[in-house]
This record gives C-alpha cells, structure tokens and sequence, in this order.
C-alpha cells in the first residue's frame, strides 16, 4: 500500500473532516431538534405523561321559597379508569369485575365512552359504594390507571314529594352528548335528567376542576399529586325557587297511600308555584347516578304511573271547572250576567234533538240563574248557555282562554292542553255532516274534545282569581309574565268569585270542604271516564276569595266526585294560609 | 528502567471521560418511576468498566508484531464462533428472534460479532498491509473482500442489520486509508448504490449514467467493467425479490425510517419517543435523572440502543454537544495515532478501529432523530453491554500501543 507520510497525511486530513464534517452535522440536527423545536416536543412529552382527571363539580343547591334545601350535594366516590387502550380497558374492565359487580353492558358501555376520548379518564361507577370503593382500594396495586376519587352526589332531603318537579342528576347519555345544548360537555359528566335539574341545567352545572397525574407508557398512573397545580372545581350559585317545602310536603301527604292524581298550587298574582305534585311519586335519590333496572321497573310497571307526571303530562277532561270558562265567555259576548235563567229549567236533563242530555243530578235544579247553576254546577243550564253563545264563539272564546296551550312552567315535558279551534276540528274528526251540534253541549260543561293540564287550569284560575290576568306558573323566581285572559270589568269578575265563593258553601257541590275562616272560591269536576275504574275529580279554587293568595288546581284520577277533589284541595289551603310563613290576609275574612 | 505504561495520556482520557459519562447515563438509566432491572445495571457495567480496562492494560503491553501474528488464529475462531452462533445462538432485548448471542446452558456468554469487529480489522489490515501498492483494480480486492464477506455473511444470517452495516464502514474506510482511489470504492459501492435506487426508476436510471461515466473515467479492465455494470443491473432486477425476503419487522423498520408517522403507536413509537425525548431536553436538559420520557418508560431500551436518547433529555443540547466533542477528540487522536504508527498494519488496525466506532456512533446518534434507520448496535462507551464495553476497551488498548510504537516512540514493553 502507499504509505507515503504525504499521502498519509492527505487521507488523514480528508478523514478529519468527514469525521469534523460528520459531527457537525450531527450537533447542527440535534440544536434543530432541541433548540429550535423544543417547544413542540416539550409539549409532546406533557401530553405523555400528564392525564387530566376532571374534578366533577358540586351542582348548584336548590332553595325553597324560604331558604329551605331541596336538592343539595353529599359526598360521593366516583371511581374512573386511565386506559392506553381499548383492549387494556376491557381487560382491566373484567378484572375488576372479579371485585366487584360490573355487568357485560355496563363493561361495553365503558368501552364506547372510552372511545370518545381515550385520554380521560372513563367514569366505570359514577356513584360508587362505600363497600366498593373499599375494595377497590385494597387491590389497588392490581389497577394501575383505577383513579377513586370524591365526587359530589346530588341528594334530594325530601326524596319522593319532590320529584314531580325536581328532576334527577345522571351520566349524560351518549344521544345528549351529541346534542347541541350539551356542547362542552364530556362523557361521564353528569347531567340533569329532568324537572328543575334539566330545566335549568345551565345554571345549576358547575365548573369542573382539572386534576393532573402523570402516567407511565402503559398508562398506569404513578404520581398522582403535584404533577401540575390543580385547577378547583367551583359550585354554581344556588338556584332559589317558589316552592314552599312546608307546603309541598303538605301537599304530598293529601293523597296517602292509595289516591293518585296531580296538583298544582300557585300565587295567583305573580305565578309563583307553591307546590306541585303527582301522585305516587318516586325517590329521585334512587335515579342520581343511573337508577337500578329492578326499581325503574317496579316504577314502570306500577298501574298508577308514578313515573307519569299528572300534573303536567296528564290530560283530562276538565269537566264542570270548565264552566267558569263558558260563564266568562257568555259574560265577554253579553250574553249572559249571573242573574240570568235559562228558557228550560233543570228536571234533571233535557231534549236536545233526538237526545236525551243528563244533568249530574238527576233530580234536577230547577230554575237557576247562572249563579246558581256554578255552584250547583247544573249541566242543563250550561248546556242552554252554550247553545246561546254558539259553538264557533265557545270555540273562540275557549283558545282565547288558552285551552290549547302549555301553561308555560318552567319544566321540561309539559303537555299542551289540547281544545278546538273551530267547528272545521269536527268536520275533519267525523266528517262534514257527521256531528251535530250536540257537541256545544258536551263543551259547555267540560267534556268532549277538551283535554286540559292540571297545570293549564291552574293557570287559567289565577285570571279568576285576579283582575282577569293569568299569571304563567314560575317554580324559580323571575318576573311574573301575566297576559290578559278575562276582558270582564271589575263587577262581573266579582260575581263570578261570589258564584264560586258559593260552591263551597252549604249552597254549593263542595259545601263539606269549607274552612272556618277561609273563604275559598272555586269549582268542582267530575270528569267521565271510558274506563270502568270510575270518574276522575277535579277541584280548581282559590283562597281567600276577597283576596286571593292561593290557588289550587288538583285532580284525582278516578275519584268518583269533584267534592273529593275539594276536600284535599281545602287542606291545602288551609295549611297554608294558616301557616305562620304564609303571607297573612290582608282584610279580615269575616264570614 | 521503568517505562511508562501509558504513553498516549490524551487518548486515555477521552476514552476514559466517554466510560465515566456513559456508565452515569446508564445509571440515570435505572432511575425510572417503575422500578426495573435496568435500576441495578450500572453497577455491573462498572464492574465491565474495571475488567475493561485491566484487558485493555493487557492488551497494551502486548507488541504489535504478536498482535499481527494473532490476527488470523483470532479471525478463524472469530469465524468459528459466529458458525457456532449459528447453531446454538439466542437472541435479547429488542431482537429476540435473532441469534446473536453465543448461549451455553442458558448463559449468554456473549456475542462474537463484537470480537468480530477487533478481528476482522487486524485481518483486513494485515491483507492490505502485505502488498505494496494499493489496490488498483476490482480484481485484486477479492481478498480483502473475502475477509469481510465471510463474518458478514454470518452476522446477516443471524440477522444483524446494523453490526452488519458496520463492518461495511469498516471495509471501506480502510481501503480508503489503504490507499485505494475513490473512483474504485465508489464502483465497489455501486452494486449497493443500485439495490438502494432501483425502487424508483428515475433515480436509478440516473444513476447508471454516472456509474458508465465512471467506469468510462476509470477504465477498468474490460472484464471488470462489464462485470459492474451487470451487478448493477443485476441489482436493480433482485431488488424487490430482496425486499419481499426480508422479514416484517425489517420492512417496517425501513418504512418507518422513511415516515415515522406511519405508524406511530408501534413501529415508529420508538423514534418518535426518541425525539420527544431529545426535544424536550431544550438547551440545558430537564435534568440528570430527571427526564420523564425515560422516567416513565415512554423511551425504549433507555440502557441500550436509545441511551443517547437520555442524554439528550437529561442533559439538553449542552449535554449532547459535550458527548459529541468527546467523541470527535476520540477520533480525531486516533486519525493521529493512524497517521504517526510506523508501519502499515499498525496504522491500518488503528484506522480500522476509529471507522468502527465512528461508524457505531453516527449509526446510533442518527438513529435516536431518524437521520438513520432503526438498527440495534449500541453507542460505544454508552450502551450498557459487557462484552461491547470491552471491545471498545481492546480497542483503546490497541491504539495505546500503536500510538507508543508510532513514529519516534518505542514500544513500551519490546518482545
């Protein structure tokens, strides 16, 4: 070989600087590397090994009327996963199921929310046991990614007698999720599921906290403090309502055991709902966190349909309570005042072409003026009534009145009351000569193509019990929305009070419910059933009558007679208006 | 009369320095928030540490005429050894299905591609060392190229892809430092050139132009050209034949190369880790023993292959531009020591020497930012690993010695 020391040394240069070259180039990659984009890795790498673990946040506590709690939060266990993968997920989903109790769906369901984002932590139990958070805590080495930690759980003091209106708290479903008024939201947050915590689920979710653990490559978690300063979770402010507890207690104790049906009670100025209730209810503590398929089915095949709101969803026939709506309608077209008779007077029912129309008595009334057929409630003069003011204008006057709508309280869920609104209804229903006019008797006194809410006459009562204005029941305080229902003066809106003011009086249907003291105006109804299981009561009054405070709307499913209806209705208002945190009558009710 | 036993202090140093920052990193290594093996190892690569150098003592003492002598006894059983790898081998680590370690009753004794490394070069050098002139023609490199080609063969059949690659810097850098022109290494080269391009038409269309162009410039014997000009061709042909004999995880190692996206969550998932790691070490590093990548076992092979990978996390840019230095001043006292040893053999073995590491490193280095593609041969002085530990301290012995020997200086301890 030529080892010529100048050839040497040339070859030793050249080897100099590939070698120098080489280096360099090696230096100049990694200072691109690490100089020039650090910041992306650096980013990189907290993205490996920081997992955010939501804090859940403490939902907004719910006030009654008087500062008292309905719905507030107790400490809970929520127990969540970090998975690197499906497959770690499933098989770390059925080890766990040797501790404790995870049924198949519920393993699928937790692998489907995973999916949705795999760096969270998936939520396994949302409201974890005592006993199980035990034991997961004993094998807690076996789980690396198991993360148990407190998480607020919605609690409800008065269980059962709230939930006609306060809803539930669960996991938000996957449907809401993709729902656009649940932007933001995550899997395994919770979410109101109905009533207040629905309705008002933007005000009553909190801010969910960050907490950071730092992750190994198999995702199992290896520090779970002072990785990265934790973000707190902060409650909402609390959500005050109208209720009056004392009261939605009371409320709920009228129907015992075995009576069913739903009752609303308002202030009639200003709309506020005092109560609400339908009966049987259900212990909305069980639902908080996904309620047990062996409840939810106790309550779904209950014959009385707890879990059917009665006092918003349920239609019915409004019956006799109805005719303080026709009497209003026959007064605002002049047809009628309270003094005036009838041509036909009450035998117990009357002719009306080749039909035979009964009174509820069949003894019959005689010949009453309007006055006294409202506390009577005789169906032969109504029946008149509405022939003379004619069923187009009792249509009119019914939508007016707002017989086909929602009463426009603040739940979810409310069903429209649903009424005519013009004689075309029938010729659609029967075709254009298949009715007669035989269906304005029907209408008049509360029957036929009319299906009210409890909670839609309610409000309509609150236009009677005022100056003609009905007041949109409000369960969380806001400013009262009022729309003008009665276009009658000052006079005929007091005689229709002193007409009602009669019905509950030894002259009227309701004569056992009155109060020593409390003059109560209102209605009874008796409300035909095409089942067997007998006629459903209705009360609608309000109390005292000189100056209203309360008004109740109340309806018992298959409670054969309006005067039962009257009589829980007049506990009601009797508790509450001799409640010491009552506001006190302002003029002094004699007699 | 006592001698110095060490006469090349700066060469020592350096590679002293490399030991002491590699066995830290190998400590800092362990220091992962799930304890492992690894947490331990340090201590025994210490212990590799002590025994290397005592070898490399040994090996200094020993003159370069035994040495020379030794060369083609070491190389026969180095052959030996690798056939016998062969049979009885096992593989570790990341390659478990390779056979690279030679394994008697259960107990990886070692691998004989590292020796391989020391005796291919003392072979290679006292082939090259033996004739006059440089290699001129393509002919007379057949035995050069059978020295290498036997081991190599052997350690691509285990496979070993990367230590294969190294004894292909080898062979060429010292037939460049034996003298040989370029034009011919690079027509040596061209086969390889062409099984690289020949996956796309264009590129190896072009380069058969300049490879006629070169041969033209040349003028080889007739013989020799055509015969290139055919293994050119005959590569060009072979190749997607070849890629197909590859086995899976070989593909993908070469794609992921190209593209570590492709598939980030397994094979790509080391180099991307890698770089992760190397990136967020900034300019001054997250700190000795602090980087979580390692820490949190998302680098790995953290010890071994990827162990620069730690460095570059834990000691930042400084810490890299640091190690790199150390290795430049290695290598550039061995291009002295090549320069200054009095004879051919000498100069060839320390060459050959500084080839295999430079090649270790850049092979290692590159590959922890994707400038390479994934092979598993370890960083020299870094990786955890005895047996490669100490063949990097034979090395040093050697050039101690051939640097006491070189121009001027006599041996430290004549036979």
């Amino acid at each position: 070989m030529s080892f010529h020391p100048h050839d040497v040394a040339r070859r030793a240069r050249t080897a100099r600087i590939v070698l120098a070259g080489a280096i360099v180039v090696l230096a100049s990659a990694f200072f691109r590397t690490q100089v020039t984009r650090h910041e992306q890795y650096a980013l990189r790498s907290q993205e490996n090994r920081l997992r955010e673990v939501p804090l859940p946040a403490p939902r907004g506590i719910i006030y009654d009327r008087n500062g008292k709690i309905i719905a507030e939060n107790v400490p809970g266990y929520s127990v969540s996963l970090l998975a690197p993968s499906r497959d770690s997920l499933r098989a770390t989903l059925v080890r766990l199921g040797q501790s404790i109790d995870i049924s198949e769906d519920r393993i699928a369901a937790t692998v489907r929310r995973y999916q949705r984002a795999p760096s969270r932590p998936v939520v396994v139990l949302a409201d974890a046991s005592f006993d199980e958070v035990s034991v997961l805590e004993e094998h807690r080495t076996e789980f690396p990614g198991l993360i148990i930690q407190s998480a607020p759980k919605r609690f409800y003091p008065d269980g059962e007698a709230v939930s006609a209106f306060v809803g539930y708290t669960g996991e938000i479903s996957e449907g809401e999720l993709n729902a656009p008024q649940f932007e933001g939201y995550k899997a395994g947050q919770q979410v109101g599921k109905g009533g207040l915590e629905r309705q008002y689920e933007d005000r009553l979710h909190g801010r969910e906290g960050i907490r950071f653990v730092e992750v190994d490559a198999r995702g199992r978690v290896v520090r779970e403090e002072g990785a990265r300063t934790t973000l707190p979770a902060e409650a909402p402010p609390p959500l005050y309502t109208n209720i009056d507890i004392d009261l939605q207690r009371l409320v709920v104790s009228i129907w015992g055991d075995t009576l069913q049906g739903g009752i609303v009670a308002m202030e009639p100025h200003t709309g506020e709902v005092l109560a609400i209730h339908s009966a049987p209810g259900y212990d909305p503590n069980r639902f908080v966190g996904g309620v047990s398929s062996e409840y939810y089915g106790q309550l779904r095949d209950d014959p009385r349909r707890p879990l059917f709101n009665k006092a918003i969803q349920g239609r019915y026939p409004p019956a006799s309570t109805f005719k303080l709506a026709t009497s209003a309608i026959a007064m605002e077209e002049g047809i009628a005042s309270l003094d005036t008779h009838m041509q036909l007077p009450c035998t117990g029912g009357m002719w009306y072409g080749s039909r035979y129309f009964k009174c509820w008595d069949k003894r019959g009334h005689g010949n009453v003026t309007l006055q006294q057929a409202i506390a009577k409630s005789c169906d032969v003069y109504f029946y008149q009534l509405g022939l003379r003011i004619g069923l187009s204008k009792l249509l009119a006057g019914g939508i007016s009145l707002g017989m086909d709508q929602k009463s426009g309280i603040d739940l979810p869920n409310e069903s429209s009351a649903r009424f005519p609104a013009n004689p075309a209804y029938y010729d659609r229903l029967y075709g254009p000569r298949g009715w007669t006019n035989a269906v304005t008797l029907n209408l008049s006194i509360g029957q036929g193509e009319n299906d009210q809410t409890v909670v839609n006459m309610a409000r309509f009562y609150t236009a009677l019990a005022t100056d003609g204005y009905a007041a949109k029941p409000e369960i969380v305080r806001r400013n009262p929305e009022r729309q003008q229902l009665l276009r009658l003066d000052a006079k005929q809106m007091a005689a229709l009070r002193t007409a009602m003011l009669d019905v509950v009086s030894a002259r009227g249907t309701a004569g056992a419910s009155a109060i020593e003291g409390i003059p109560i105006a209102g209605k009874t109804g008796t409300a035909q059933n095409s089942t067997d299981k007998g006629d459903h009561a209705w009360f609608v009054g309000f109390a005292p009558a000189n100056d209203p405070k309360i008004v109740v709307a109340i309806m018992v499913e298959f409670g054969e007679h309006g005067s039962s209806a009257a009589r829980l209705a007049s506990r009601v208002i009797g508790a509450y208006l001799k409640s010491p945190t009552a506001p006190i009558p302002s003029t002094d009710a004699s007699d | 009369m006592l001698r110095r036993t060490v006469e090349d202090t700066p060469l020592v140093i350096v590679a002293l320095l490399l030991s002491c920052f590699g066995v830290a990193m190998v400590y800092s290594a362990g220091q992962t928030d799930v304890p492992s093996i690894v947490a331990r190892l340090y201590r025994s690569q210490l212990m590799w540490l002590g025994l290397a150098i005592v070898v490399a003592w040994v090996v200094s003492r020993a003159s370069v005429r035994m040495i020379e002598w030794a060369a083609w006894p070491a190389y026969l059983l180095t052959v030996a050894l690798l056939l016998l790898t062969l049979v009885i081998g096992s593989g570790a680590g990341t390659a478990a299905s390779s056979k690279s370690w030679l394994t008697i009753g259960g107990m990886r004794i070692g691998q004989p591609s590292e020796l391989a490394k020391i005796t291919v070069v003392l072979m290679l050098a006292r082939v090259l060392a033996a004739r006059r002139e440089a290699p001129k023609s393509l002919l007379e490199l057949w035995k050069p190229a059978l020295i290498v080609a036997v081991p190599w063969l052997l350690i691509m059949a285990q496979p070993d892809l990367g230590t294969g690659i190294v004894f292909i810097g080898i062979f060429f850098a010292m037939l460049f430092w034996a003298g040989v022109p370029w034009p011919l290494l690079l027509l040596v080269a061209s086969p390889a050139v062409s099984l690289v391009l020949s996956f796309s038409t264009g590129l190896w269309g072009a380069w058969f132009i300049i490879l006629l162009l070169l041969v033209f410039h040349y003028r080889p014997y007739l013989v020799e050209g055509v015969v290139l000009v055919l293994a050119n061709v005959a590569m060009g042909v072979v190749a997607p034949l070849l890629w197909e004999r590859l086995a899976p995880y070989q593909q993908r190692r070469l794609l992921v190369f190209l593209d570590p996206q492709m598939d980030p969550r397994a094979s790509g998932y080391h180099v991307i880790q890698s770089q992760v790691a190397i990136g967020s070490g900034g300019w001054f590093g997250n700190g000795f023993t602090e980087g979580t990548q390692k820490r949190l076992a998302f680098l790995p092979e953290q010890h071994t292959d990827f162990i620069w990978a730690v460095v570059g996390e834990e000691l930042g840019f400084i810490g890299v531009t640091v190690a790199l230095t150390l290795f430049l001043a290695l290598f550039l006292r061995a291009v002295r020591v090549a320069q200054r040893a009095n004879e051919p053999f000498s100069s060839l073995v320390a060459f050959g020497l500084l080839a295999s590491w430079f090649v270790h490193v850049v092979q290692n280095v590159g590959m922890t930012l994707n400038l390479m593609p994934i092979t598993g041969i370890p960083l020299p002085f870094f990786s955890y690993g005895g047996s490669f530990l100490l063949a990097c301290w034979i090395g040093v012995g050697l050039l101690v010695r051939i640097s006491s020997e070189g121009r001027g200086q006599p041996g430290a301890l004549a036979i």
